[in-house]
């Protein structure tokens, strides 16, 4: 286990180290124009861009310029141009937000897409079960920029079932928080919910196949124990990877449409909001903030498991 | 023809067929399917639809995609209408009565032909979507038959870049580059690309949908690696780069067409994210992602000006979608037919709970 574990984590920091020469590469070296115009953005003034150069060392050679950005980014040095704020207060300030949405997201969507994934491969045929892959390839097909309005316009503006938007803090308002956060936990958790379903269908349908399942039957087991003990908790393995997989995923990317759609003041929208802007500052800071929090995530996942299938520590590479 | 009559009836059993060759059996599968068929036909129709902007647009609506009209009057039926009102309040769908002009209204306070931007901006959306994944597929293809003809370490490597790759966030990577991209635009060599060019999203979405489609072809080719007609080709003397093309890239044809729709839908959908955002297609140019963004500030008053994107954007990614499902179980009856009986053996060891 130790060997898995420390391999694994040689791997993320590879992974790490990989991402942040793309992000380098990205910003100071692919474009055609000077990297301090750039930086500086569209309508940049010269003294601006003057001392961007120097703050930044535009003019060293490249091995060192990736070190000082190294140093920008984990030392909280990194600042944007207009108003000259600290990024990293400005993701901080974002992370309650974003960390709502995707955590409340995430829980709905996999206890939803488990119990329906569970009834559908119980009665696999069945109408649910059909009713499932219509949802599923609706899911992967809707996207959340469709989704989001229609929802926003029929329940927010029409109906006024929902509050209009933003964000309130879980201390001030446990209530608010709640209701202004639903709507996004749905639109992001529905086009995953069809999807997961399927997958643990699948997945149970193939473990009933198994010798197991039907040594427990004989043992004259009830069908419910049969189905939650042995194949439900042998389905689920493949499922919580998945998880691990697109949780992140969907911090770092559902979740940015999704706070813009809504107005959630987290990370997401303050990536949108610099775009929009052409701060690249802030951009780095929250590709690399964001990627080493995914690759991190990944790598946790594994690691469990790993804990929990030992195949996987004593057969696989560690990826 | 008769045997083009019978290769078409969908009531010809499967058992009679012999003679016909694997594409034309596939064929016949996949017009049997008849939801497959119609969501054919619906990208089809889509496709048409974009085609036919510049006849709209020159004909119906007589203004270009990106031509504003701020301070213009419509008459229509007697009255007088703004085509933005003082407040800046865009005019709504005006179906046919201007004469097919702002069929759709406008789309905000410039006054732009909403219409026009919506056939001009799914040109935009599916050359991307087609473009990208032309050379996603490209880059795939052959990143795993060398991966999978090789082994050893160009295997460890190629799919060493593809996990990571895959283990990235693509879409925060993606607005990196695509705004870096728009900002400075791209000089490599003897290409040079402006910032607000359309191939800027097209090699963002290109690259980071590599690992989606070079994956499995990687496995196909380790897995036609092990079988007896690549060992005859070498026998016979065949160097890798024949083994590779005559020989395994043609067993690999029904995976590639599969995954070609599926992965046009994915770029497309990727393509409307980063454009929402601005990192994509820049203004002002419509893709139907910039549209949204335009749309969405208007929602309480003219829902439809974000919405009518969205359902383009799903209904051609749902077509896609359908499409590449059917094209699956056409060429590769097998999957279907160990998917349906699977789920048959668990309908009859069902017992009742």
């Amino acid at each position: 286990m130790l060997r898995f574990i420390t391999r694994r984590l040689v791997g993320m920091v590879f992974v790490l180290f990989v991402v942040s020469i793309l992000v380098f590469l990205i910003f100071n070296v692919v474009p055609n124009s000077p990297p301090a115009q750039r930086l500086a953005g569209k309508n940049a003034t010269p003294t601006l861009v003057k001392s961007i150069e120097e703050e930044w060392g535009f003019d060293e050679p490249l091995p060192q310029q990736y070190a000082t950005m190294m140093k920008k980014v984990f030392t909280g040095e990194l600042i944007q141009y207009s108003p000259r704020v600290s990024v990293h207060e400005r993701i901080e300030e974002g992370i309650p937000a974003t960390l709502s949405l995707s955590i409340g997201a995430g829980i709905i969507w996999l206890s939803l897409g488990l119990v329906l994934g569970y009834l559908a491969a119980i009665r696999a045929g069945g109408w649910l079960d059909r009713v499932l892959t219509g949802v599923a390839i609706a899911g992967v097909s809707i996207p959340v920029l469709l989704l989001a309005p229609v929802l926003i316009y029929l329940l927010t503006y029409k109906l006024e079932i929902f509050p209009n938007g933003g964000y309130v803090g879980w201390t001030e308002d446990p209530w608010g928080w709640f209701t202004h956060l639903i709507l996004p936990w749905f639109t992001v958790a529905i086009l995953s919910i069809g999807f997961y379903s399927r997958v643990l269908r699948s997945n149970m349908l193939d473990v009933m196949n198994e010798d197991y399942v039907r040594t427990a039957r004989a043992k004259g087991l009830s069908e419910r124990r049969v189905m939650t003990r042995h194949v439900l908790r042998n389905s689920l393995i493949p499922v919580v990877t998945l998880f691990g997989l697109d949780f992140g995923a969907t911090i770092a990317g559902t979740a940015i449409i999704t706070e813009v759609l809504y107005n959630i003041e987290g990370i997401g929208l303050y990536a949108a909001e610099s775009v929009t802007k052409f701060e690249l500052p802030p951009i780095m800071g929250i590709t690399l903030y964001g990627a080493f929090f995914v690759v991190f995530i990944n790598a946790l996942v594994d690691i469990a498991y790993a804990y929990l299938d030992p195949r996987v520590r004593l057969g696989g590479t560690a990826r | 023809m008769n045997s083009a009559n019978r290769a078409t009836d969908p009531a010809e059993p499967e058992g009679s067929s012999a003679g016909y060759g694997p594409w034309r059996l596939a064929l016949r599968r996949f017009l049997r399917n008849r939801v497959a068929v119609a969501f054919l036909i619906l990208f089809f129709l889509i496709v048409a639809f974009v085609l036919a902007a510049p006849l709209w647009a020159n004909h119906v609506a007589h203004t270009g995609p990106n031509e504003t009209h701020t301070l213009e009057k419509l008459h229509v039926n007697g009255e007088i209408r703004e085509v933005v009102t003082p407040e800046g309040k865009p005019i709504g769908p005006q179906w046919f009565e201007a004469g097919g002009k702002f069929f759709l209204g406008a789309d905000s306070r410039l006054g732009r032909d909403e219409m026009v931007r919506l056939m001009y901006g799914g040109r935009t959306s599916l050359l991307i979507g087609v473009a990208s994944g032309l050379i996603t597929a490209l880059l795939a293809i052959s990143l795993g038959l060398l991966a999978g003809y090789y082994r050893g370490w160009v295997d460890a490597v190629i799919g060493r870049t593809l996990d990571v790759l895959w283990s990235l966030p693509v879409l925060l990577i993606g607005i990196a580059l695509g705004i870096s991209l728009a900002v400075g635009g791209l000089k490599i060599g003897p290409l040079e690309l402006s910032g607000g060019s359309i191939w800027n999203p097209i090699i963002v979405i290109s690259i980071f949908s590599v690992p989606y489609f070079a994956r499995p072809i990687r496995g196909e080719v380790l897995a036609l690696g092990e079988k007896e007609f690549v060992e005859a080709a070498v026998a016979q003397g065949a160097g890798p780069l024949r083994v590779m093309f005559s020989e395994l890239l043609p067993n690999l044809a029904s995976t590639i067409i599969v995954f070609f729709a599926l992965i046009i839908a994915n770029n497309m959908l990727f393509e409307a994210a980063l454009s929402f955002l601005g990192a994509g297609v820049q203004p002002p140019n419509s893709s139907w992602g910039t549209m949204i963004t335009v749309g969405e500030e208007l929602l309480t008053t003219q829902p439809l000006l974000a919405i009518i994107p969205g359902v383009m954007i799903m209904l051609t990614v749902l077509s896609l979608n359908i499409v590449g499902d059917g094209l699956r179980d056409a060429l590769d009856p097998r999957s279907k037919v160990a998917f349906e009986a699977r789920t048959g053996i668990a309908e009859t060891e069902r017992a009742p709970v």
